[in-house]
């Protein structure tokens, strides 16, 4: 599942960055961010218009991704972890 | 002397307190914000440590990780790996890292670590780490980091004292440089997990108070609810507040001048006191209290860390509009003034991004307009109330406001459909914590824009206002003429010259005069009207009375939309040429402003003719 599909609230752990080409920045950024594999993450909030950006909350941190950004991360459920 | 001098550099994350402890080490009263992205220049300051040793601090922009993407993360870079042209490397680097936030943080300190330059670390917010219950081993972190660590609260007074003291004694030696390649960076992550858990506890991971305030600041509905009541109270409130005492200030200058005047001879002299300066630059000057409350707003907005918030809910819009929701906050500063907005844009990242918004901040309403907008309302708008508590001349006030906002999306909305470059481009912003403002960087902040604003009006407006207060008494008209002496002076000629590109759009000769001087700063429009209108001797009721008797309420609309888009200050476009380093970006924005406020205050004196 990529992070943009999770359903607010829902506990996860992030599988990996998926870079959307070759040499993407926007990858590379959101792991020196921190979304590593095995980090537990949640979606916090949603934004007003269109459901975009997303609030993730990623260790003590949060972050406000767009549902771009977001679908180039792909989680698994914390249960099945 | 220079022998002993120490070469500090403040580095660590962005909105981790570096600029704050920067203040506390130097006495500096540099800018901090609760917001990352604040400091976008580097900033030097010294002071002697109790050795007697002098120590250099650079304060430079926040950074996530060496591999910057941005403008001001690279001179971070830059400055630290002594890279910076004209800089020499630090002789010592203080990574400063929220200790509330290390899971983010200690990976950036790992990654200073790896420089191989000598190194200390300053957990900084320990208060607030404490008052979360977070319990940190320092001795096991240095340790295990092999680097000095210091606690820090940068804004309590003192917060800083064990870190004065360890880097007045001796420098710690440097780790091993390392390489920095793709695999080794994965690996950081894996360290910084591994050292948490050794010497970290946290009761819960975020504080209960930002998760209690987020719930309804970031609600789809209440959100939007909440950040338009804060945008119009904010704006209301600078009319209730800020107009009565600027009205005093006014009053009272308007009396002095007469005072001064008695005592002066008639004839040119007498007119430049009273004409030039009192009633010019008093005019002017009571305009202070109305954007030392507009500050307050934005200051208290900015240390409470609900910005990034408003710019969360914002995004969306932004994007539509060709910009991104980092864009918000170099444009709400641009409400103060465009040319701290046009630097900070300098915290996107993305180069067109940053060019769309440095383009459209000169459109948001900054202060400099308040004093035109306040004269104009205040002559030709009554004072009524709206459902019994909106004043009509707020909503006025208001509503260009709006007009400037809604100018600004159309442009961008028109430039993102004529750039070429149409791929994606990332948000990635963190969101703060919820802080109080403290009273002392407020009021900090409050003086210097108090300062600044004096500093304005000592001089460049005032010179100015002499400037105007001369060409519109010299050269005395010839013997025998008939109409009032303003007529035969270099003013008369020159705003009956200008006179023929703004008839169309309502303005009469003395408003196109003082155009001019409004180029060079906004503000001066208003001193520019008052000598204009008191050295043709029709002001004698006072400015507003007099624009009320002289113009159409037509022209003065056209005037209040002009003021709203037209290119008007110099500064600004300068800040342009330095920011963007084209003058090709100059033209654009010149050219663009100027036909879209042409344009508009057309439609505006046209329509208005035709309705009243
Ligand atoms: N409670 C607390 N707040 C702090 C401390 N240090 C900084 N702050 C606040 O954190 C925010 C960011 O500070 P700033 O110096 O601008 O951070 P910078 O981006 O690293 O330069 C501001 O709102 C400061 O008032 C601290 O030790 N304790
Ligand atoms: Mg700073």
């Amino acid at each position: 599942m990529r992070l943009s599909e999770l359903p607010k609230g829902a506990p996860a752990v992030v599988d990996r960055v998926h870079d959307a080409h070759a040499a993407d920045p926007i990858a590379q950024r959101l792991r020196d961010l921190g979304f590593v594999e095995g980090e537990p993450v949640r979606v916090v909030a949603i934004g007003p218009m269109g459901g975009d950006p997303v609030l993730i909350q990623i260790g003590y941190t949060r972050f406000a991704l767009r549902r771009a950004e977001a679908a180039r991360v792909s989680v698994r459920s914390e249960a099945a972890a | 002397m220079s022998a002993s001098t120490l070469r500090i550099a403040l580095v660590g994350n962005p909105n981790c307190g570096k600029t704050a402890l920067f203040n506390q080490l130097t006495g500096g009263r540099q800018k901090v914000a609760n917001y990352a992205g604040v400091t976008v220049e580097r900033k030097e300051g010294r002071f002697t440590a109790p050795s007697g040793r002098v120590l250099q601090i650079l304060d430079l922009p926040g950074t996530y990780s060496f591999e910057a993407n941005s403008p001001d993360e690279q001179i971070t870079r830059d400055v630290c790996a002594g890279n910076y042209p004209g800089e020499a490397a630090p002789d010592l680097i203080i990574c400063v890292a929220d200790a509330t936030n290390l899971r983010l943080h200690l990976r950036f300190v790992l990654e200073v670590k790896r420089l191989g330059r000598p190194v200390v670390l300053a957990l900084n917010m320990m208060d607030t780490a404490r008052q979360r219950g977070i319990v940190i081993d320092v001795p096991e972190l240095q340790r295990r980091l092999g680097l000095p660590v210091v606690e820090t609260i940068a804004v309590r007074r003192g917060g800083a004292k064990a870190l004065i003291e360890r880097v007045d004694g001796e420098v710690p030696t440097a780790a091993p440089a390392q390489p920095d390649d793709a695999a080794s960076r994965a690996d950081l992550h894996a360290q910084v997990r591994e050292i948490l858990t050794a010497t970290v506890t946290m009761p819960r991971t975020t504080a209960a108070l930002d998760d209690a305030l987020d719930r309804w600041a970031l609600h789809p509905v209440f959100g939007l609810l909440i950040l338009a009541v804060v945008m119009f109270l904010v704006f209301q409130a600078v009319y209730a507040a800020g107009k009565p005492m600027s009205d005093l200030i006014g009053g009272g200058f308007g009396w002095l001048g007469e005072h001064v005047a008695a005592l002066m001879p008639a004839g040119p002299l007498q007119s430049l006191v009273t004409n030039g300066l009192f009633g010019g630059i008093g005019t002017v000057l009571g305009f202070l209290p109305v954007i030392l409350v507009l500050f307050l707003f934005i200051l208290t907005l900015e240390e409470s860390g609900y910005l990034p918030r408003a710019a969360f809910l914002l995004d969306r819009l932004m994007l539509s509009v060709g910009l991104t929701g980092r864009s918000f906050i170099p444009l709400l500063s641009s409400f103060a003034c465009a040319i701290p907005g046009i630097m900070g844009t300098r915290s996107i990242q993305d180069p067109r991004d940053r060019l769309a918004t440095i383009l459209i901040a000169p459109l948001m309403t900054c202060s400099a307009r308040l004093p035109v907008y306040a004269l104009l309302i205040g002559a030709f708008i009554p004072i009524r109330y709206v459902f019994g508590v909106f004043n009509l001349q707020g909503i006025v006030l208001f509503s260009l406001y709006l007009a400037g906002i809604l100018g600004a999306m159309a442009v961008g909305w028109v430039m993102k459909h004529i750039r070429r470059d149409k791929s994606e481009h990332a948000l990635l912003m963190e969101l703060p914590s919820y802080r109080m403002p403290k009273l002392r960087d407020v009021a900090i902040g409050l003086y210097e824009r108090g300062a600044i604003f004096l500093k304005r009006l000592t001089g460049v407006i005032l010179g100015l206002t002499v400037l105007m207060w001369f060409i519109s008494t010299f050269p005395s008209p010839p013997a025998g003429a008939t109409g009032p002496a303003i007529n035969y002076s270099f003013a008369g000629y020159l705003g009956r010259g200008l006179q023929y590109i703004f008839a169309p759009i309502g303005f009469n000769w003395q408003i196109s005069l003082a155009l001019i001087p409004a180029f060079a700063a906004r503000e001066t429009a208003v001193a520019a009207l008052a000598t204009v209108y008191l050295v043709g001797g029709e002001a004698s009721g006072g400015l507003s009375h007099a624009l009320a008797g002289q113009i159409s309420l037509a022209s003065a609309l056209s005037l209040l939309v002009w003021f709203a888009y037209a290119p008007q200050c110099m500064s600004t476009l300068a800040v342009i040429r330095r920011e963007t380093n084209s003058w090709r970006n100059v033209a654009i924005s010149f050219g663009y402003m100027f036909g879209m406020a042409y344009a508009a205050s057309f439609i505006v004196y046209q329509v208005t003719r035709m309705l009243t």
